[in-house]
């Protein structure tokens, strides 16, 4: 609805608007052309070892059909996916100079936030789809079914998609360097969190119920029968068995709350980050 | 109608030690254009960007139509147009779909919003661009497209920073006579430039800043008339040459004329003494001595002199 008397629209309106042109210009740029390749080719590599091989890892049951398919890729091309839709959206606002265009209108800059971040879940969601997508058709030609488990995860993994990229765009309003925020993401992603659940795990011997990577979990442990015991107290293993360290394993409900917290505070900070940033 | 209007109110802006603007107070009204005139780090463009709420004052307010920028950016903005050094546009985007996102949120109605959207494009002179994606547009046609976006919503208040800038000479030309067409609306604009003689032909007053301090705001008459020791100079065009005795016989002769020198055939250069009454009576002597006159105007060298008497040095 516009407000032709001010020269605004309403900020629904705006909100919409922002969402709407931000995902076109996603959905036109070379990252997502990439994107669309690279989960085609995974899969497509995939259809093609699994048809040959006929392995048992992936064809003895249909939880593990989508756990071995699913559940043991999802979460790297989610990580991709944020990094490549999150990673300078806010950060290259500043940096590419695009705030200047958009931020003197009057528009609050919390609308220009929350468009642009619907407009990356959206694409996003797209390239989750596709994944989907290759993975039911597999599991379909196989005669794998509709497992509820695989349902389950796949929302887990949308939910985890969407906390992921709340995290991504506080770190992407922190910065005004592109090539820094994208670079911490995937630090972030790919190590600090890893590293902290081991250590936490190993050595302090506490649950890390404070790292997102440990709530996504969930994503695959749900195609796992029985879900996994949330604490394993030790497993010894290595050569000469010398190693021997405990396991913790996120309920789904635990697993949903850290994703929610995580979502409501990263958004959050992120957006009072943007708000305070200055073009300068 | 409420009287068009821009206020800084004791606006102040630091960065760490560094005192970008200070205490700025400075008050435009009605419908004219304002330059606003000062040295690389003088501070214009942080006031703009504090009036477009790009950046946050670390005192006071920023005012538009009465409206805090800050507080009630919405309100502020609604009838403004603006420009802030070049901005990008989202790079897979064509012209028109992204000045269609601008009237979009600025609420330009559906209806109009086609026809508007290639009215600005027309204006800037980008018709032929309008359904090519931005990427590969130059930062001169970047510009356009970004000047096209301030007009979309046809603005009552124009904020303009050095808007010609990233032009060439045609296109520097172009945006002259766009804000010169826009002057004859009910606006007000308050631009800023390096262009001397840029806001000595479009501007009506002139604001200059240094170390973020407001030096002086005047109309454009006065500030040369206050500043250069009451000394003005004009420009004569001529419609054909005149003698070179004739210049130093009649013309010098006529009261309140200080100097009179030819620049060429058809130009001379007239310095007097005195403000607007002074110009339009040395007119009308030139009239009454047959003196074949084709243009009469300001000569933007008056500006210079004051610019370089005010503003010592530069960062």
């Amino acid at each position: 609805m516009a407000n032709e008397s001010s020269g605004t629209s309403s900020t629904f309106v705006q909100l919409g608007t922002i969402t709407k042109y931000s995902f076109l210009n996603y959905l036109r740029a070379r990252r997502f052309l990439v994107m669309v390749l690279l989960v085609a080719i995974v899969n497509l590599a995939l259809t093609a070892a699994v048809a040959y091989t006929q392995s048992q890892a992936f064809l003895n049951s249909p939880l593990g059909f989508y756990g071995a398919w699913w559940g043991g890729l999802i979460d790297i091309f989610i990580l991709l996916t944020v990094v490549f839709f999150g990673g300078d959206a806010i950060s290259g606002e500043f940096q590419n100079k695009t705030g200047y265009f958009l931020a003197p209108n009057p528009v609050r800059r919390s609308t220009i936030y929350v468009g642009k971040y619907l407009a990356a879940f959206i694409a996003s969601t797209l390239i989750l789809v596709l994944f989907l997508a290759f993975t039911l058709a597999n599991g379909l030609y196989y005669s794998m079914g509709v497992p509820t488990q695989f349902l389950q995860s796949f929302l887990f993994a949308w939910l985890y998609l969407l906390t992921a990229l709340g995290v991504t765009f506080m770190f992407s309003s922190l910065f005004k360097t592109t090539s820094i925020s994208i670079l911490i993401t995937v630090l972030l992603f790919l190590f600090v969190f890893n590293v902290v659940d081991e250590l936490s795990t190993i050595l302090l011997k506490i649950e890390p119920w404070f790292s997102i990577t440990y709530a996504e979990g969930i994503v695959a442990n749900i195609l796992t029968t029985p879900f996994p015991q949330h604490y394993v107290p030790a497993i010894t293993t290595g050569p000469g068995a010398r190693f021997s360290f405990p396991t913790y394993n996120a309920s789904i409900v635990e697993g949903l709350a850290i994703m929610a917290v995580y979502l409501i505070v990263c958004s959050l900070l992120g957006l009072l980050l943007f708000e305070r940033k200055e073009f300068n | 109608m409420t009287k068009l209007s821009i206020e800084a109110v004791h606006l102040s802006k630091t960065y760490g030690s560094f005192n970008a603007l200070v205490d700025l107070n400075l008050k435009i009204e009605g419908s004219k254009c304002v330059g606003f005139l000062g040295p690389n780090g003088a501070g214009k463009t942080t006031t703009l960007k504090i009036f477009t709420d790009l950046i946050r004052a670390t005192k006071g307010e920023a005012l538009i139509n009465g409206e805090n920028v800050h507080t009630h950016k919405k309100a502020a903005l609604g009838s403004v147009g603006t420009l802030i050094e070049t901005p990008e546009i989202y790079p897979s985007l064509t012209p028109r779909e992204a000045l269609a996102m601008v009237a979009e949120i600025r609420g330009v109605p559906r209806v109009e919003r086609k026809k508007r959207i290639e009215e600005v494009v027309a204006q800037v002179k980008m018709e032929e661009w309008l359904d090519k994606r931005v990427g590969k547009f130059s930062k001169g046609m970047k510009q356009r497209i970004d000047i096209a976006a301030s007009l979309l919503n046809d603005p009552t208040i124009l904020l303009l920073d050095e808007p010609s800038t990233g032009l060439d000479p045609r296109g520097m030309s172009e945006v002259r006579d766009i804000v010169k067409a826009l002057k004859t609306k009910n606006r007000l604009i308050f631009m800023s430039s390096h262009i001397l003689s840029e806001v000595a032909e479009i501007c009506d007053e002139v604001a200059m800043i240094d170390h973020g301090k407001l030096l002086v705001y005047d109309t454009l008459a006065n500030v040369t008339a206050k500043f250069s020791g009451d000394v003005n100079v004009v420009e004569v065009g001529l419609l054909k040459p005149l003698d070179p005795i004739l210049i130093a016989t009649t013309i010098s002769k006529i009261p309140g004329i200080v100097t009179a020198e030819k620049m060429d055939e058809r130009n001379v250069r007239i310095k007097y003494s005195g403000g607007l009454d002074t110009q339009a009576r040395i007119l009308s002597d030139l009239l009454k001595q047959n003196v074949p006159v084709l243009s009469y105007r300001p000569a933007s060298s008056a500006l210079e002199d004051v610019y370089l008497n005010l503003i010592k040095e530069t960062l």
